[in-house]
Formats: C-alpha cells, structure tokens, sequence
C-alpha cells in the first residue's frame, strides 16, 4: 500500500467515481465527479479503468503528504497546485518522494481539479460506488459520504505506472465560451414564444447559489404555460424552470424525481464543460438534436482510447 | 395501451403511460417497468419508474437513441396489467403524539375533531406506494382521505427526525433519514425504512401497500424508535 495523509480539506473535496448506477428506482441519486471528461483524463494517466475512484478537489484548499514514494495524476482545474511550494501543472501523472507536501491552493482557471491514484483511491463501494453524496450519507472513505478531512488517509496499491501527458490537442479549453449543447425536451412548446427566444438568445449567469445538486442561473424570467406536472425521473442536466422562471441546471447529485417542466438537459460534454465555470460566469444555450448529441458523445469518446 | 415516448436527454427516454395519479395505474405502471428491464436487459443504466412515467437511461455505448425507442416499443407490446404480485402489504408502526407530530394539531383543528380522531383516520387506510424518490426509500403514497389533506408547510423545516411520518395533499410519507423536509408532521416510525444491509435496501417498492399502526410510547421505545422531540432537532 502506498499512504497519503490529508492535511487540509475543505467540505468540496470529495472522493468520487463515476456514479452510482442501478438504484435510482429507489430514490438513491447518482452522484459522481461532475467534470466526467477530466476525471477520466486523470485515471488514464495512469492506465486505470476509467471509472477508478479519485479525489475531486473543487475551489482548492487541499493538501496531501506522502507517507511512502507515490504517484498521482492531475487533471482539471489549474487550482495553483504545487509540490513542496514548485508549481505543478495539471494534464499529467507525477511522483512525489516520501515527505514530499501536494497542496491545491485556489482556483487560476476552472473550478474543480481531480487527482488519480495508480488503480484508484482504496474505497469500499456503497450500493456498488464510492461515490461521496453528504446529503444521503453514502460513499467517501467512511462508506457514510463524508467529505475529505484532515487526518485521514488515502491509499492504493498498485505499482508506478509509465509517467504520462494528456497531448495538448485533446485536454478540454476551460477558455471556451461557445453556447452550451441543450437536448430538447417534451415540454419545450408549453414555454412561450419569448422565452423560448430568451432561453438560446440571451446570456445566462451563474449564481451563487450552486453545489453539487444544481446551478441556479440568472437572467430574463421563463414564462411555462402549460399545464402542472407530476413528479417523473429527472435526467442528469436538466435545465428545468421552476415558478420564478429562473432556470436551475440539475447535476449530479440531483434528486432523482421532480416536478418542474424542463426546456430540456444539456449533453454530457456541456456539463463538463459547466462544471468547470464559477458564479458570475456567463453561459448560452444552443439547441441540439438527440441523434447528433448522441454521436458527437460516441465520437469524443474515442479520445480516451489513445 | 397507450403511450408515448418523449425525448429527455442524449441517454434517457421518457415513457409516458398515464396523465394523472390514480391508483389502478399501478398494476400497468408495474407491468411496464418489468417489461422495460426484461427487454432493455443489461443495456439499462437506471430505470426510474414514478407516478404516471417511466424514464429510461440507457447505455449509449450500446444503443442509439432509435435503438431504445424501438426497444421501448418492443417491450410494451401486448403489455398487459400486473394484478398477480400486487406488491406487499406492511404494517408500519407509529407514535403518534404531538411532540414528534406537531401537526396533528394543525389537522384537528382544521377538520374540527379530536386529535385522536385525526390518528383514527390516518391509519384505518390502506395506502398504495406510487413512487419513490426525494431521498433514498422515501416512499410517495397514497391517497389520504380528501379531508385529511394538507398544503405542504409554507417554510419548511430545516430538520425533519428520521422516521417522520407526514402528509402532504393527499399523499402520506415516512422520512427515512433526517433531511430538511415540508410535510405536515403527524407521528414518528421505529421502523428503519432504508437500509444499506437489507437485500433491495428499501423497506417500501413501489406498488406495495401500507397500512399504520397506532403505537404507544413504549411500543416505540422497545422497537428502537428515537423519541427525541421535533423542537430539539432543529
């Protein structure tokens, strides 16, 4: 086994996988590492499957010391990570000597960071993942979803793998500020016609009030004139209107039915890209088929086969 | 029968079965989520069955969008009621007493009886389990008697006890964990209604009917009920 103590945490440090699937007919949500594309970045730095547990480090305020001679891998946010106070860059697999301190200091460019251990973080699964939900007090490193703290330790045990670079071309542009990709709904013609034209035409912020659950967004209020809803399953990335007519982008760790009518839910590619943004940050929609969302996700997979 | 299939998102389909809450959807409703496991088999990430829906999360490694469309239509062919499992029928024990209800009072007020009379009502019923969802095992059923139903709290309050029994409209519910929670509160259940030791973890599935059964504060203490009144928790 090779240790890793925890010296500072932060309530948003968090181990996560890739969710935790089969059970949402229980009311169990899904939970995850919300930035899905460079989770799985930071586990094929180091040849892992690509659901291996690792830690997401959102907004900074972590650090590590190793126990023994480790590797880790790095990729997401640009958090000003630094090893014994040297900055380290992410997009990369890297090894730390015993005593050698990895902090994660604040955000420089996107909002949330994950580290990768070689075969992932030792967790127990929960109801089959280790992903962290507090609200349900399921995964994390004490099987009740804690979030990280000071004093705990992570550990994994497989040996140093080939250091490795996610090639410049294929790491996603936290600078990017095209619309993001909106899968229509059913209820998109139960909105009216102006807010319809608002929805994909005006920008949206990002407000403060924003966790894992959901991002609420700012802008003109959406008028829904059809009729009341009854509760059904709601999708990852929902963007779903309530009363006040401001949109709330549901995520990952969402309850698992609702009532609220929906303009429809953005693609798994526009929540990575989201969940990387912080408040005050400004997006637009744009609408997309299902069939070609569906492809352009096959396709941007293949990325990951390299 | 008739249905439709709406998109939802790139994975997820939503299969419409009914347009309002009635319980004898439930034997289609429980027809059609058999059905779309049996036929989506291993292509199914997450099926969420509620109250008049279906929704359907596939693998879109495995299947495109049309593919699951036809799979939907495939498995809802010839669909015909489930009336031989009818679910199971539990019998939950509650303390009801003001101290962990506080809206017993609210509702006898309200429909100008005793409080006693409110318990009386509240658990002569047998009530049929729609959906679950808001938390893990937490349980929507229904329907409460017409006079019995209550708007959701204006605030709702930051902590609800685990075990909370509420109503809300004319549906009933038993909090399986402490969560912040807007129910009108009625009584308290011993009984653990999510645990992550049971086979299936949730006490209550769909389609399953409960009936509650008035206990004294002894009954409750012995069967491990936490009797912590509402006020100290928040």
């Amino acid at each position: 086994m090779s240790r890793l103590s925890i010296e500072a945490s932060t309530p948003l440090c968090l181990l996560q996988d890739a969710g935790r699937f089969g059970v949402r007919h229980l009311g169990v949500t899904q939970g995850g590492a919300l930035d899905w594309v460079s989770m799985r970045w930071a586990n094929w730095l180091l040849g892992n499957p690509a659901e291996a547990p690792v830690v997401e480090v959102t907004l900074g305020g972590f650090s590590l010391v190793a126990e023994d001679d480790c590797c880790l891998a790095l990729a997401g946010a640009d958090l000003d990570a630094r090893i014994d106070g040297e900055p380290l860059k992410p997009w990369s697999s890297f090894t730390l000597s015993r005593g050698q301190r990895l902090r994660l200091n604040q955000p420089v460019q996107g909002a949330r960071a994950y580290l990768a251990a070689p075969g992932g973080f030792a967790a127990a699964q929960v109801l089959g993942s280790c992903a962290s939900v507090v609200r349900e007090e399921l995964g994390g490193l004490d099987g009740f979803g804690s979030p990280l703290a000071k004093g705990q330790q992570l550990a994994y045990d497989r040996p140093v793998p080939v250091l490795k670079t996610v090639p410049e071309a294929l790491r996603p542009d936290f600078g990017d500020v095209s619309a993001l990709d909106l899968v229509l709904g059913a209820q998109i013609g139960d909105f009216s016609g102006q807010s319809l034209f608002e929805a994909f035409n005006r920008d949206w912020t990002l407000d403060s009030r924003a966790d894992r659950m959901g991002m609420r967004l700012l802008g003109p209020a959406l008028q829904y004139q059809g009729a009341p809803m009854i509760s059904e399953g709601i999708p990852l990335g929902a963007v779903q209107v309530p009363p006040d007519g401001q949109p709330i982008v549901l995520l990952n760790d969402r309850q698992t039915i609702g009532g609220y009518p929906r303009l429809g839910a953005l693609t798994p590619l526009a929540l990575a890209r989201l969940a990387q943004l912080l408040p005050g940050n400004v997006v637009r929609f744009k609408p997309v088929v299902q069939e070609s969302a569906w492809q352009q996700q096959r396709d941007y997979l293949q990325r990951f086969e390299l | 029968m008739n249905y439709r299939i709406e998109t939802v998102a790139i994975d997820c389909l939503m299969v419409r079965l009914f347009d309002a809450i009635d319980e004898a959807n439930m034997p289609w409703m429980l027809a059609a989520s058999q059905r779309l496991r049996a036929v989506f088999g291993e292509r199914l990430i997450d099926l969420v069955p509620s109250y008049t829906t279906a929704m359907v999360h596939f693998d879109l490694l495995h299947l495109s969008p049309e593919q699951a469309r036809t799979l939907v239509r495939e498995a809802l062919e010839n669909l015909r009621p489930d009336n031989g499992s009818g679910g199971r029928l539990h019998e939950i024990p509650v303390w009801y007493d003001l101290s962990v209800g506080p809206e017993l009072a609210l509702l006898a007020e309200r429909c100008a009886t005793s409080v006693a009379d409110i318990v009386r009502r509240h658990s002569e019923r047998e009530y049929q389990v729609f959906a679950l969802g808001f938390a893990p095992g937490f349980a929507f059923m229904g329907l409460v008697e017409e006079a019995l139903a209550a708007p959701r709290l204006a605030t709702p309050r930051k902590r609800v006890a685990a075990g909370s029994v509420g109503i809300a409209e004319r549906q009933t519910a038993a909090y399986p964990a402490v969560s912040p929670g807007g129910w009108n509160l009625i009584g308290r259940t011993p009984s653990k209604l999510f645990d992550r030791e049971r086979d299936g973890y949730s006490l209550l599935q769909p389609g399953d009917r409960v009936r509650f059964v008035a206990v004294d504060h002894t009954t409750f203490i012995n069967l491990g009920g936490d009797d912590t009144p509402l006020e100290a928790l928040a």
